[in-house]
């Protein structure tokens, strides 16, 4: 498959009244053609801001420490703001979460849509409000002629999310990241808006990023899974090997978490403590604390990513040779049974 | 069977509307009736809009309703009028907040947070009481004694919760609101809220009521649960009731797009599109199609709801 952008031991930090703050900590991955790749994880794991790196739209007090990212064999990091100015919109685009904050409420969303149209392709203003219109359509704005005119205000939540997805949309990006862009959205809307991308994303060919810490939508939208925390990735694997054989105890404890629909469980499983403070990052697992299947060796050494399958890789050291075998919680068991009878690969590592 | 259940709560043909008698008139709570029993989590679900949590604001007269009766413990609760009266109820009845952010004064420290319904309510005799009160509170949802000199600003959003839900217990309720109390915050730390949640219950012997629009937790959580659209209650029943044998369209759409962990459930969902039927003149209502399992439908559409729990109810069995 064709490698659409390619991040290589990024590391990212930024200066604080605190001091440094150590916020990406070594995330690797590729995006492929046409693939959606969910990153996961809590707020403060540093999901947001690998994505906005990519868009080279970090805060001031934000250093690329060290890293690569490849897109179409360039490097993002390496480029100047004039170079990423022709990409960031074009080639690249994003949809932020909050559809009442990311649209400008003092301009009609018709030449909202088509502004980088217009800024980019170097279409006339007639034309890019034309294109406007037709995507506008295609995204389901009800009426679209009509209120071409019309200003976000006059939008409800899920339209404005809309018109969001279609600003992005309009230069036919090759890479879309969407960085939770249904969580402030109620479940009937947000079934409607997943929808939409995934049609679009067909019919375009796009590569998306999306960042969600709901696991029901990873698992609705994606292709292939990150596991974020604390700075680096956990697990990357398969929808189906991240959700039916994952191996990463912090991806257990985001499993247990959600309650199911059978709902037969008394208790919900909850990942006990809070995320690490990344001012000063522990020395060994940053999960160690947290973790009620740590090792000893969890708490002095950074676990490598041991090989799953050629898909699938988790940084733990449970998945080492000469580490015990531990029976994860009853719901990771109930995951893997079904892993081993529809997916017949043998199972898990142990 | 265990022994009739205490109604605490009690709620009779409330409507909350806004601008009344202006052209932009909005019909917030159209109408609805339900009760809550002692002890027990009641839940209400629906899309932003819904009326939800203008119901949850209404029953703790953070308005005063259009029509209607809202009874608590027996006294007609909407027609309090002197302020002590009030005062004392909401002694009884407290709310935790969606927005933990928003939610706790920024100039505050947390001890004084939490111990605002404490003086107000002057139920410690003196400083030491107070504060003795206080730790206890900050150690029940797990916080530490020494956080209470802090500011709400050096918490994370769970933690902020936690503070909410320490200041909503600090005056001994007997009810609480709990108006999204989850939905701000991360996958992990929702399970924590909600079990904290649900060892306060046991604990105490509080009631609920819990309103969300995620409604996978909140199905986790209540015994009996309520579907609101358009400021109508359009099902009532038991938790099980609703989601396994849901039959108003409504329901049915709402629960078909419920995204789940699940890659291949996902994969063959088909999502259920609620269209609201055209104007008739038939009567509408919330009846009881089984008992203690009510929705909103005409006369005649009882026993089509009827047959439809029971296709339901049998197509479950045989899946055994």
């Amino acid at each position: 498959m064709e490698k659409v952008l390619e991040v290589k031991d990024l590391r990212i930090s930024f200066d604080t009244f605190a001091g440094k703050v150590n916020a990406i900590r070594g995330v690797s991955f590729e995006l492929f053609k046409g693939e959606t790749l969910a990153i996961v994880g809590e707020s403060g794991s540093g999901k947001s801001v690998t994505t906005r790196s990519i868009m080279r739209l970090l805060s001031s007090n934000a250093t690329i420490d060290s890293g690569e990212i490849l897109f179409k064999g360039q490097d993002i990091v390496r480029k100047t703001e004039k170079q990423m100015q022709t990409i960031r919109g074009k080639e690249i685009a994003m949809i932020f979460q909050d559809p009442m904050t990311s649209l400008d409420p003092t301009m009609p969303i018709g030449k909202q849509v088509a502004e980088s149209l217009i800024k980019h392709n170097k279409v006339s203003k007639q034309e890019g409000l034309t294109q406007a219109l037709e995507l506008l359509k295609l995204v389901g704005i009800p009426n679209a002629e009509k209120r071409l005119k019309n200003y976000p205000h006059q939008f409800s939540g899920g339209q404005r999310q809309r018109i969001v997805i279609a600003i992005a949309l309009i230069c036919y990006p090759e890479v879309l990241i969407a960085d939770e862009p249904t969580t402030a959205l109620d479940v009937t809307i947000q079934a409607q808006i997943l929808e939409l991308l995934k049609d679009l994303q067909e019919k375009i060919s796009t590569s998306i990023i999306f960042i969600t810490h709901d696991l029901g939508v990873v698992a609705n939208v994606a292709d292939r899974v990150a596991v974020m925390y604390g700075g680096r990735l956990v697990e990357v694997g398969t929808a189906e090997e991240i959700f039916y054989n994952p191996q990463h105890p912090y991806t257990w404890g985001l499993l247990g978490s959600m309650p199911t629909m059978e709902g037969t469980e008394d208790k919900l499983y909850a990942i006990p403590g809070s995320p690490p403070d990344l001012l000063d990052p522990p020395k060994g697992d940053a999960f160690y604390p947290r973790n009620e299947y740590a090792l000893k060796i969890d708490a002095e050494q950074e676990p490598p990513y041991f090989e799953v399958s050629p898909t699938h890789k988790a940084a733990t050291w449970l998945l080492a040779p000469q580490a015990p075998k531990v029976t994860p919680p009853a719901e990771i068991v109930r995951r893997w049974a079904i892993y081993e009878q529809r997916y017949k690969k043998t199972g898990g590592a142990n | 069977m265990e022994a009739k259940k205490k109604v605490l709560l009690e709620v009779k043909g409330l409507k909350q509307y806004f601008n009344v008698g202006r052209k932009d008139e909005v019909k917030a709570v159209d109408d609805i009736s339900f009760h809550i029993y002692e002890g027990e989590t009641f839940g209400l679900v629906g899309e932003s809009g819904s009326g939800k949590s203008t119901t949850g604001r209404s029953v703790i007269r953070l308005y005063d309703p259009t029509a209607g009766e809202i009874i608590f413990d027996g006294k007609d609760i909407s027609k309090i009028r002197a302020k002590k009266d009030l005062q004392e109820f909401r002694r009884e009845v407290q709310m935790i907040f969606q927005d933990p952010y928003a939610s706790l004064n920024p100039r505050m420290k947390v001890n004084d947070i939490i111990a605002e319904g404490i003086d107000i309510n002057k139920l410690a005799n003196d400083e030491a009481q107070r504060t003795a009160k206080v730790n206890e509170l900050l150690q029940v949802v797990g916080l530490d004694p020494s956080h209470g000199t802090r500011y709400p600003h050096e918490f994370s959003g769970g933690q902020r919760q936690r503070i909410g839900i320490a200041r909503a217990l600090a005056v001994d309720p007997r009810f609480i609101i709990c108006d999204e109390p989850i939905s701000a915050l991360d996958v992990s730390i929702q399970a924590q809220v909600v079990n904290l949640l649900q060892d306060l219950q046991k604990n105490v012997g509080l009631t609920y009521l819990f309103i969300a629009h995620d409604l996978s937790m909140v199905k986790h959580i209540s015994d009996r649960i309520g579907v609101m659209h358009s400021g109508k209650l359009l099902e009532m029943g038991s938790s099980e009731d609703v989601y396994s044998f849901g039959v108003h369209p409504y329901t049915e759409s709402l629960l078909s797009a419920i995204p789940l962990p699940d890659p291949e459930y996902e994969r063959n969902r088909k999502r259920i599109i609620y269209q609201a039927p055209a104007a008739d003149n038939k009567e509408r209502k919330l009846r009881e199609i089984t008992p203690e399992h009510y929705v909103y439908c005409s006369e005649d559409e009882v026993m089509i709801y009827r047959q439809k729990i029971e296709a339901k109810k049998a197509a479950a069995q045989e899946s055994l």
